[in-house]
């Protein structure tokens, strides 16, 4: 047998328990630093806060020369340019989930599909947004030419078009997987009863995995919310409250990218903050509630 | 050497609140090879799982009781002290999927950060592999990974992997049970040439393996030790009407 | 009877119709962003486009070295900070699964996935930038490193979650120590898995142009000084899109063909990486 001293076991253990705390220091930091951000966020808020107060929400004026910081057109542009960037994505995102999760779930046209899907989520958004402004904005803008609105080319639809591309992906990967985890003698049982794909699909499928799309939907809004180069290159940032789709806006991530380094007084940068804070805020409600049903959906 | 290696003292263990085990006290001698014997679920698993402290490991496992190897209680030993003096051998064979078999065979060595020299190691790996019999199957492939080979095989490297640390005691969960005859006579072979130099606990199901290669048996049942005699004494002779029962199949 | 059977029939074949219909207009616009980018990107690029510097609005043949550099190192020293606490910690979430700890940490790694990237940049310019008294590569890295974490943790604990109990028992039982197991027996088995989680992490944050924008702001020149502001493929894709300019947009699409070439590249690696070299238990 090998010789273990005295000596050795000594530096045995005290690595062991090194590593083990180490360990528990990690896992106990990721905790430390979501908290801290939180209170980073709210702390550097209150200026803003104190001095704003409820205004922030309802007032229509950003105007950081005169001191005046409403935030509405940036919370009506943000969930403007979000709520439409969902509607357009929804449908898409629903048939590329069946056609993955339910029609081709193997071989090779499905390998394709999935492959694409991932490499849609994968480029930058700087490139969306690049991309956006050279391809889109032109379209756009003969589009509105044609129907004889104002031919700005950026504005909210065009945000939300870009939005909606980047989305997709994320909330077909989360759909796909409750879609896969419809139970197979389920769908056999109403086969046998003579029922066709469609049938089985709006009766069994979507009623069964309602809860989980449910929550891949709220995912991908909450992922919309904080989206910030592309719509930032698109929206054409001018602080109005959007009347309509072709109008052009601004969002709330849209304007910390733009004003921040240039944002000089207290309460100019402590908006901004409170701003971000919001942001914080929705998402992480959004993540808890789209994570949970998500989990509680995939464990019954 | 003679005499007693392990005791344990109405020792107890539980799974959070269900115990399985149930005051067991047995004594077990220098080189001899004890199979443990009993109904699927009578804590045979738990009970070597135990003697290595592997069953701890789960969470909510408790234990009550001692036990005790060369006179030194298990608990106030050093673990790692105690692991290498006990071998292990699971039910299925799990080699190191990333080493290769030559590797696998030094990996007590390896793991720990004990230097050998090369020449050391090669003689290590050969008297192992040849002590399990697997020298001539896999000399020319010793840096191909452990995987690759037959389940026999792999468990036969497995034990060999135990046996490279030189320990005192070798516990063995129903070895043999994933492995086709051939294979398992092979290790049975080895069960019988490893008793000269180690004190064997094998757990197993099989009534003719016992027979053939265990000097004692002991019978669990329900987490309690009914009997422990001599393998013949006890199939000849069982003295408790579950044994009986056991070893004339009338069990379900 | 028979017409209700045929037009239930005509139905599902419709509906099969218009799901690969839509399926197949969702991948225009990958197609139509790599089609545009390669076009303009690849009659921008040349050599004095890797190895020089950005030249002034009219001069002809100036470069984005100082962005890849830029975006080299901010990504070496993301991945510095990055690395080491996440594998740590997806080992803790994979052996402690039901601690209260564990629950708490999942949560936040969940959470954290979710933070735009902009309030990561507020953040870390409040704690670095502010702290230090100006913009510098080590906030960007910062900021990076804290996008790159929950990928790498989820990645550590799924993979080391599939590796069987019996490796780590197996280890044990030969008498060695419970940190030379994980370090020596769990995560080799793991590693690819771990890697792939790695470098998706890597490409995901090598296109975010967001946190950087008040972290590691943007230089014009070479900086390789960590305590200084440095450029990024995305930040001067931004910039440079953004400008008026005909020769800056022309800097934009090569800088664009560039990161998406790299971006790509990561994810067919580990692609490859996961079929190949996955560890056979
Ligand atoms: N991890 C665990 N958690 C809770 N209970 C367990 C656990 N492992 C085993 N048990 C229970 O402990 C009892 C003894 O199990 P053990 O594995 O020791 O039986 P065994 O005699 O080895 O059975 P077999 O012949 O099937 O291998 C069983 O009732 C089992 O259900
Ligand atoms: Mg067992």
């Amino acid at each position: 047998m090998p010789i273990t001293t005295d000596q050795q076991i000594k530096g045995i253990n005290f690595s062991e328990f090194a590593f083990r705390k180490i360990l528990f220091i990690s896992a106990i930091s990721i905790v430390i630093l979501l908290f801290c951000f939180f209170l980073t966020l709210v702390a550097s808020s209150l200026p803003s806060i104190n001095t704003i107060g409820i205004k922030f929400i309802y007032g229509v004026t950003w105007d950081p020369v005169s001191d005046k910081f409403g935030g509405f057109p940036f919370l009506a542009g943000t969930l403007f340019t979000s709520l439409l960037a969902l509607i357009i994505a929804i449908p898409f995102s629903l048939s590329v989930a069946l056609f993955l999760g339910e029609y081709f779930r193997t071989g090779l046209i499905s390998a394709i599909f999935k492959n694409i899907v991932e490499l849609l989520a994968a480029i930058p958004s700087v490139i969306y947004g690049f991309w956006g402004l050279f391809v889109l904005v032109p379209l756009i803008r003969s589009l509105e030419t044609k129907i004889g609105v104002a031919p700005y080319g950026v504005g909210i639809l065009t945000s939300s078009i870009i939005l909606s591309i980047m989305i997709v992906p994320y909330a077909v990967s989360l759909t796909v997987q409750v879609i896969t985890l419809v139970p197979a003698d389920l769908k056999e049982a109403a086969y046998s009863l003579g029922a066709t794909r469609l049938e089985v699909i709006r009766n069994i499928i979507l009623p069964y995995t309602r809860s989980g799309i449910f929550a891949g939907i709220l995912l991908a809004l909450g992922r919309a919310l904080g989206e910030t180069m592309a719509v930032t290159m698109l929206i054409g940032n001018s602080h109005i409250v959007p009347v309509s789709i072709f109008s052009p806006g601004n969002t709330m991530a849209s304007v910390i990218a733009n004003e921040f380094t240039e944002a000089t007084g207290k309460i100019y940068l402590s908006a901004l903050i409170e701003m971000g804070l919001f942001l914080f805020l929705v998402t992480t409600i959004i993540n808890i509630i789209g994570r949970s049903v998500i989990k509680r959906f995939s464990i019954s | 050497m003679e005499g007693t290696i392990l005791k344990t003292f109405n020792f107890s263990a539980n799974f959070g609140e269900s115990q399985v085990l149930k005051n067991i006290s047995i004594e077990i001698n220098r080189n001899e090879v004890v199979a443990v014997m009993g109904p699927s679920g009578c804590g045979k698993t738990t009970f070597i799982r135990c003697i290595n402290r592997m069953h701890e490991l789960t969470q909510g496992a408790t234990v009550n009781g001692d036990i005790r190897v060369d006179d030194n209680s298990i608990y106030t030993m050093n673990l790692i002290v105690l692991r290498r003096k006990i071998g292990m051998v699971f039910q299925h064979p799990n080699p190191f999927p990333t080493m290769s078999i030559y590797q696998n065979v030094v990996a007590g060595y390896l793991l720990n950060g004990i230097k050998l020299k090369k020449t050391e190691r090669d003689e290590v790996v050969e008297r192992s592999l040849k002590r399990v019999a697997l020298w001539d199957e896999v000399k020319d492939d010793l840096h191909k990974k452990g995987t690759f080979l037959s389940g026999g095989q792999q468990q036969r490297l497995c034990i060999a992997r135990s046996i490279s640390m030189n320990p005192e005691i070798l516990l063995l969960d129903e070895p043999t049970s994933a492995l086709d005859p051939i294979s398992t006579a092979k290790i049975e072979e080895l069960i019988f040439e490893l008793k000269k130099n180690y004190t064997i606990i094998i757990v197993t199901h099989n009534m003719q393996q016992a027979g053939r290669i265990s000097d004692r048996t002991a019978f669990f049942y329900l987490g309690e030790l009914l009997e422990f005699n001599d393998t013949t004494e006890l199939f000849i002779n069982p003295k408790h009407e579950k044994t009986q029962n056991y070893i004339t199949g009338r069990f379900g | 009877m028979v017409t209700t059977i045929k037009y239930r029939e005509f139905k599902n074949k419709l509906f099969k119709v218009i799901i690969i219909l839509l399926t197949t207009v969702c991948t225009l616009p990958l197609l139509l962003v790599l089609y545009k980018i390669f076009r303009e990107g690849i009659s921008a690029i040349n050599w004095d486009f890797f190895v020089n510097l950005p030249k002034p609005v009219g001069e002809t043949g100036g470069g984005i070295v100082n962005a890849l550099i830029g975006s080299v190192l901010l990504i070496l020293v993301a991945s510095v900070i990055s690395i080491p606490l996440g594998v740590f910690t997806g080992i803790y979430l994979s052996e402690y699964r039901n601690t209260k700890l564990s629950y708490f940490t999942l949560l936040s790694v969940d959470v954290l996935t979710g933070v735009p990237s902009i309030v990561i940049g507020i953040i870390i310019y409040l704690w670095v930038v502010k702290t230090m008294g100006g913009f510098s590569a080590i906030s960007g890295s910062i900021a990076l490193s804290v996008m790159m974490l929950p990928s790498i943790i989820k990645s550590t604990e799924e993979t080391l979650k599939l590796i069987p109990n019996t490796l780590k028992e197996a280890s044990l039982s030969l008498g060695v120590p419970y940190y030379r197991t994980i370090l020596k027996v769990i995560l080799p088995a793991g590693i690819t898995g771990i890697l792939s989680g790695i470098i998706l992490s890597i490409a995901r944050v090598a296109g975010e142009t967001a946190p950087l924008l008040f972290t590691a702001f943007g230089n014009p020149f070479i900086n390789t000084n960590i305590l200084k502001p440095i450029s990024s493929l995305p930040a001067i894709i931004f910039n440079y899109a953004i400008s008026p300019y005909e020769d800056w947009h022309k800097l934009a699409w090569g800088a664009s063909f560039v990161l998406i070439i790299i971006v790509l590249f990561l994810n067919i690696i580990t692609k490859i990486a996961q079929r190949k070299w996955k560890v056979q238990f």
